[in-house]
């Protein structure tokens, strides 16, 4: 190794203790100064978001639906379907649009009502399915009601496992079997 | 231990050819090894005309259905009818160990039966009955017989006059049709309680055997309703808002155990059928349901999820806090109770699919008692000898049998459509 790089890596060396054992007042403050920044710009973007989320949740409020849209193809009303993952109930958010305007619906409409049909797959008992569908479509009604609907408008059936659309055993019939239904008893 | 051998019986097709009321056909798939040599010896018949069943076919039947019998009915080296006519010498060579003789008389409108079974080896009588069974009864006068002799030769009682309920399921393209139906033990007999375009579960029978109590989704949501199996006469018992369900008949016939989600979240309430006073048993917001009774009534078995999967649990009846029984798997519900209280059969879940276990309640110990990948719905028969339990076959819902044991399996299948949800009737 050459003389000059020998004295460059000591050089190196010391620098990197002095800045370790002896870090200055200025060092602190920028420090924290930098995650009180952190801090304001978390705090921004959360408050940002969450105008955001409300300004969706009042487009969809706004979002006109009379009975007609329920025949509309093209409407997200005209989904009427949420599937479930083996044993749980949480609403996936791929629904959550078209849940909003159910949601939408039924607050323009206070003469609408709606049944959710819990169902479940073949696997496990059936009077424990009978409980899973159930809390499948409540987790549908929890969503309904936080987003305009009224609980009156809504009607929670369970049919467990007993009313499955694909009859095959395998995963692909599972998932279809694993739903709630969405059923308009009333429309407007 | 002895080892499980598997043994078809195909004479056992030809038996059930011959009963052509059979709605179940059933066979015996594995039986014990060394299962115990029996001769029926055809009962002869005095009187006019022919009698409408043959009763000593029917015993022969039942005893090889058990699985713990090897029956001979035909080539007999003699066809003895009673005991004048039993002599150890034709006997002693044909390896068989036990053998039934019997006669039939005409009186008035009921049938005489005499049977006497022998100890070949011993060449003792080990007892002899004459019984008057009604000439319209002649199949419940075979099965009580069955159980009769079922229970000189291994000291058990019988549990073939005992009755079972399940519901049948026939399907025609998108539609299918729902029918409650009640057959003899051997699938004999059947006849329709009820019939619905909307499903049917979850029957149990009252403890006198007269009535039976189920779910039915007729009004396109589940409600419990009580049936009178003799006269048909049917009442509505919970309708309340929610689920109402998984019902079960309190050993001295005054409550109904139920899970209802009414106030939430399914629980389980106690209705006193009398007055239909409600009491909750549970406060949960979990999946509380599956309730039966321990014999003596004092317990309630019930499956919840409390713990996040299900699993079963003990309450005492008059109520407090419930006892976790089962840590063998991520998933047991839907237990049946022995009659003698000591074990509780019930479905076991995990990767390799669901089966049936068996809970000593004494020592703790877990018996595994199928090996197929959907068992659900066990029902323990009257006697204890066997669980009864819904499974598919190719596809199809049918149902399955094996002994406490785990030794014996027969299979009960519809000629057409599906079966499901059995439940073994009381003995009475």
């Amino acid at each position: 190794m050459s003389t000059i790089f020998r004295w460059f890596f000591v050089a190196m060396v010391i620098g990197a203790l002095s800045a370790c054992a002896t870090p200055t007042r200025d060092a602190e403050d920028a420090e924290r100064e930098a995650e009180r920044a952190a801090a304001e710009q978390a705090e921004r973007e959360r408050a940002e978001a969450e105008a955001r989320e409300a300004e969706a949740r009042a487009l969809g409020r706004d979002r006109q639906f009379d009975a007609d849209a329920l025949d509309d193809p093209d409407s997200p009303l005209a989904e009427r379907l949420v599937y479930f993952e083996f044993d749980r109930d949480e609403v996936q958010s791929q629904y959550m649009d078209m849940l909003e305007a159910h949601a939408a619906y039924l607050s323009q409409n206070s003469g609408a009502r709606l049944r959710l049909e819990g169902h479940t797959d073949e696997r496990g008992t059936r009077e424990y399915n009978l409980g899973l569908g159930e809390r499948r479509a409540q987790s549908v009604r929890r969503i309904l009601t936080l987003n305009g609907a009224s609980d009156d408008q809504i009607e929670v059936i369970s049919y467990g496992e007993e009313m499955p659309v694909a009859f095959e055993q395998n995963e692909e019939a599972w998932a279809k079997n694993r739903r709630v239904e969405l059923v308009y008893e009333s429309r407007r | 231990m002895r080892r499980l051998i598997h043994w078809m019986l195909p004479a056992m097709l030809l038996l059930w050819a011959a009963q052509a009321q059979a709605v179940l056909e059933v066979t015996v798939t594995e039986g014990v090894t060394g299962a115990i040599p029996v001769a029926v010896a055809p009962f002869t018949y005095e009187g006019e005309g022919e009698l409408d069943e043959d009763i000593s076919q029917i015993v022969a039947a039942n005893l090889a259905r058990s699985g713990l019998f090897n029956v001979e009915q035909d080539d007999l080296p003699a066809a003895p009818s009673g005991p004048a006519d039993f002599l150890a010498e034709p006997w002693a060579d044909t390896g068989v160990e036990y053998l039934v003789v019997g006669n039939q008389r005409r009186d008035g409108d009921d049938v005489l039966v005499e049977f006497h079974v022998f100890d070949v080896l011993s060449e003792e009588r080990l007892g002899g009955w004459r019984i008057p069974v009604p000439g319209d009864m002649l199949r419940r006068g075979a099965h009580r017989i069955s159980d009769i002799i079922y229970e000189q030769i291994t000291g058990d009682p019988g549990a073939f006059s005992a009755r079972i309920a399940f519901v049948s399921v026939e399907r025609n393209g998108e539609e299918r049709r729902f029918a409650l139906e009640v057959a003899d033990s051997d699938g004999a007999n059947p006849r329709t309680l009820f019939r619905s375009a909307k499903p049917i579960m979850s029957p149990d029978w009252s403890p006198d055997g007269r009535e039976l109590v189920y779910v039915s989704f007729e009004n396109r949501r589940s409600e419990v309703y009580r049936q009178n199996v003799e006269t048909g006469s049917r009442e509505r018992v919970a309708s309340f808002t929610g689920i109402n369900s998984a019902p079960a008949w309190s050993p001295d016939g005054r409550h109904l155990a139920l899970s209802l989600s009414r106030d939430g979240a399914p629980n389980i309430y106690l209705m006193e059928l009398e007055t239909g006073e409600m009491r909750q048993m549970t406060q949960t917001s979990s999946i509380e349901t599956e309730p039966v009774w321990s014999p003596d009534g004092e317990t309630l078995y019930f499956t919840s999820d409390r713990a996040g999967a299900p699993q079963i649990y003990a309450l005492p009846r008059e109520g407090g806090s419930p006892r976790r029984l089962t840590f063998e798997s991520g998933y047991a519900a839907a237990a049946t109770v022995s009659p003698d209280g000591r074990y509780l059969v019930y479905v076991h879940g995990g990767d390799g699919g669901f089966q049936l276990a068996r809970l000593d309640l004494n020592d703790r110990r877990v018996t595994r008692l199928t090996e197929g990948r959907d068992a659900e719905s066990p029902s323990f028969a009257p006697n204890g000898s066997m669980i009864i339990y819904a499974m598919t076959d190719g596809g199809r819902g049918v149902l399955g049998s094996v002994s406490q044991d785990g030794q014996v399996h027969q299979r009960l299948a519809a000629r057409e459509g599906e079966v499901r949800e059995p439940a073994w009737s009381p003995l009475n």
